[in-house]
């Protein structure tokens, strides 16, 4: 099974079987001036190894939240989580401040929108990664020189040993995001946690870097949960689709049918409000309204105050999810008819 | 010029129109700008940025010009210099038939009057101290017009583009969301009735179904207030979506230009083609397996020399380093004209035609002749 939201636990999952990532339940609260926010509100879902989960949304809508709790590294004093997030064996919301310190690295690492900001900016990025190698491996600084260089030289940025004695402002923004891949890829992670790493990048530089990282989680059969806003790139990186609204996955599937066959009025909306396709002077079909404020959610259904298919009782209770398909499930009572 | 003329009827009703239809509304003749680098000891000048480079180019009335670019191909320096928010160097911009900033020209105050820009950062582009209704008064004040009446025209505004004007005007920046903020700096925009409208890469941060409905939000405003927009971003869906023409630059020059057709449907610059090849597919059976482009943009500071994309193009020959290609007319109907030896009959590249005998179609150094 892939990482579709399949809450009945299947019964021939052996524990040599069992998925890398499994997540039930997950939910995330800020605690702020005046009240909580409920940035995620209940997410299950599961991942194999060799697989690319995309998280859909807009802004607010939880999915870089979630993608920090998978690593648990929200500041923990003003953050409560609740629910199980396991990752090869472990439960990450138990592990003690030490034992996370290992496994942010070597089992899930991850990259971010802006690479300036992740980089050490007074270091040089061979020395950046080697260390990262030294740490985590315990190999001596020469062997972990060379890693640095064969690293660079994977994620095929040009002159690489050159590159290894650069300053992160030295580089450009695509050369700086590969070696951002470099450094989260130098202790093979199982899974990699992408937040929007090429919303940044110019449109060539974008496709270079999404064309890379496919080759790179292929070759080294890395999973991937990769969260982004953008409909296109999902279209180009997934295998499956999870589209977050409100703190909650609110359909989920493989990437073909997500695109091809929605369930969710807000999946629908998504999709015909992005302007592909759509011919000059055509008026674009929006979702009225923006997203909820996650301070006080809408009881029942978090989307009826801008579904265009609203009716009485999906204000009533919270949506469960339906599985039209095993694998392709939304939070939607339309499905149920 | 008939392109202008069919996509806007209407436009001789306008009375601020001065130099008639066929005039286009904006012509932009080698605008240049270079930054200068400074260093070493004494601080002098050791290089320069060559951020917009002999760009020319025209905007009819009504229409709308789309500019694209990757970042540093002088796409934002271009609409900072049309507004005189930074002084060029070089070139003459011509608005409605008149040299602006110039002698017996238009001043640049009343430039700005006509020309108005919306910028990508919604929240730095307000004042977080003035209400929303101050904001939008405050330029017609600055132009004389009494207090009462800019105050009247920032509700009416305000209602113009979707916002209630009870529930808004006493608010300030921070209250609103991004949509919202933005479309208070369309208002703003509005409030001195502009004849030209900059968007430079205004919608690039809403969320997607917020993007869509300010793009309407353009389209509405376009037509009920005559307006001619130039739309800066660097999302070419967007772009198609939104332009009658479109102008792609690359390292400070203007590679290819045409319309929306002639760009989308017919690229004809290397560049322009590895561009929209690089646009997500949408379709998952469908994806991208080799980038069109390798490796970034190369430094605007030292770049190569003729052609200037010559770095990352698959096509490059000895001529393209050598000279210089010039923006010619590739489809006169289109208004299409590309700067790239292929496209240039004997410029000595080995895919261009070889050379005519009678030329056809004008040589031009700008956009349109």
């Amino acid at each position: 099974m892939t990482a579709a939201l399949r809450q009945d636990a299947a019964p021939v999952a052996a524990p040599a079987t069992a998925p890398l990532v499994s997540v039930e339940g997950l939910t995330v609260k800020f605690k702020g001036g005046d009240g909580s926010i409920a940035a995620v509100n209940g997410v299950d879902f599961t991942l194999e190894r060799g697989k690319v989960l995309t998280i859909l949304g807009e802004s607010g809508s939880g999915k870089s939240v979630t993608l920090k709790a998978m690593m648990r590294l929200h500041p923990a004093r003003k953050t409560t989580y609740g629910g199980r997030i396991m990752i090869g064996g472990r439960n990450i919301l138990a592990l003690s401040e030490r034992e996370l310190v290992q496994v942010r690295g070597s089992v899930v690492s991850m990259i971010f929108q802006e690479p300036m900001l992740a980089f050490d900016p007074v270091y040089t990025i061979g020395h950046q990664i080697a260390e990262t190698v030294v740490r985590h491996e315990g190999v001596s600084r020469r062997d972990a020189d060379k890693r640095a260089l064969d690293l660079l030289e994977m994620v095929q940025i040009p002159s690489a040993a050159r590159r290894l004695k650069a300053y992160p402002h030295e580089m450009s923004g695509g050369m700086r995001q590969r070696a951002m891949i470099a450094l989260a890829l130098s202790c093979r992670p199982d899974l990699l946690l992408a937040d929007e790493p090429t919303t940044a990048l110019d449109a060539t530089v974008q496709m270079q870097v999404l064309v890379l990282l496919r080759q790179l989680q292929r070759e080294m059969g890395m999973a991937v949960i990769f969260v982004t806003h953008d409909m296109g790139v999902a279209a180009e990186i997934a295998d499956d689709v999870a589209v977050m609204y409100a703190g909650r996955f609110i359909e989920a599937g493989p990437v073909g049918p997500v695109i091809g066959k929605r369930l969710h009025p807000y999946t629908e909306g998504l999709l015909a409000s992005t302007v592909h396709g759509a011919s000059r002077g055509e008026r674009l079909e929006t979702i009225p309204g923006s997203p909820p404020n996650l301070a006080k959610l809408p009881s029942g259904c978090s989307f009826a105050p801008r579904c265009k298919y609203v009716e009485p009782c999906c204000r009533e209770t919270d949506i469960p999810l339906f599985h039209p398909e095993p694998d392709h499930s939304a939070r939607c009572l339309r499905i149920d008819r | 010029m008939a392109y202008a003329a069919t996509t806007t009827p209407a436009k001789n009703t306008d009375p601020r129109d001065r130099g008639g239809e066929a005039q286009p509304l904006l012509m932009v003749k080698g605008l240049l700008k270079y930054f200068p680098v400074l260093g070493g000891v004494l601080n002098r000048k050791v290089a320069s940025v060559q951020a917009v480079d002999d760009v020319s180019f025209e905007v009819a009335k009504g229409e709308t010009l789309g500019v694209v670019g990757e970042s540093g191909c002088g796409k934002s320096t271009t609409a900072r210099l049309l507004m005189r928010l930074i002084e060029p160097d070089a070139g003459s911009v011509i608005f409605d038939g008149e040299g602006v900033g110039e002698q017996h020209g238009l001043s640049v105050r009343d430039m700005r009057r006509s020309m108005q820009m919306v910028f990508q950062d919604s929240y730095a582009s307000l004042n977080p101290r003035l209400t929303i209704e101050e904001t939008i008064a405050f330029g017609p004040r600055v132009h004389g017009v009494s207090g009462k009446e800019a105050r009247d025209r920032a509700r009416a505004l305000l209602g113009k583009v979707g916002l209630d004007p009870n529930l808004f005007v006493r608010r300030y920046p921070h209250e609103l969301s991004g949509g919202q903020r933005q479309r208070i700096n369309i208002a703003r925009a509005l409030a001195l009735e502009p004849r030209l409208v900059i968007f430079d890469e205004a919608v690039s941060a809403l969320d997607k179904s917020v993007e869509a409905q300010v793009l309407n939000l353009l389209n509405d405003l376009k037509r009920d207030m005559s307006l001619t927009y130039i739309f800066i971003s660097h999302d070419l869906n967007v772009v198609r979506y939104i332009s009658d023409r479109v102008l792609v630059m690359y390292l400070g020059k203007v590679v290819e230009t045409g319309t929306v057709e002639a760009i989308y449907g017919n690229p004809r610059h290397p560049y322009t083609r590895a561009l929209l090849s690089s646009m997500p597919s949408m379709d998952p059976a469908q994806r991208t397996t080799a980038p069109a482009l390798t490796g970034d943009p190369p430094n605007p500071i030292n770049p190569p020399s003729g052609c200037r994309f010559r770095t990352r193009c698959a096509f490059a020959e000895g001529v393209c380093a050598m000279v210089e290609p010039r923006l010619e007319i590739v489809a006169d109907a289109e208004r299409h004209a590309a700067a790239c030896h292929m496209e240039i009959a004997g410029s000595g590249h080995s895919k261009a035609i070889p050379q005519l005998a009678p030329q056809i179609g004008p040589q031009i150094t700008g956009a349109v002749a």
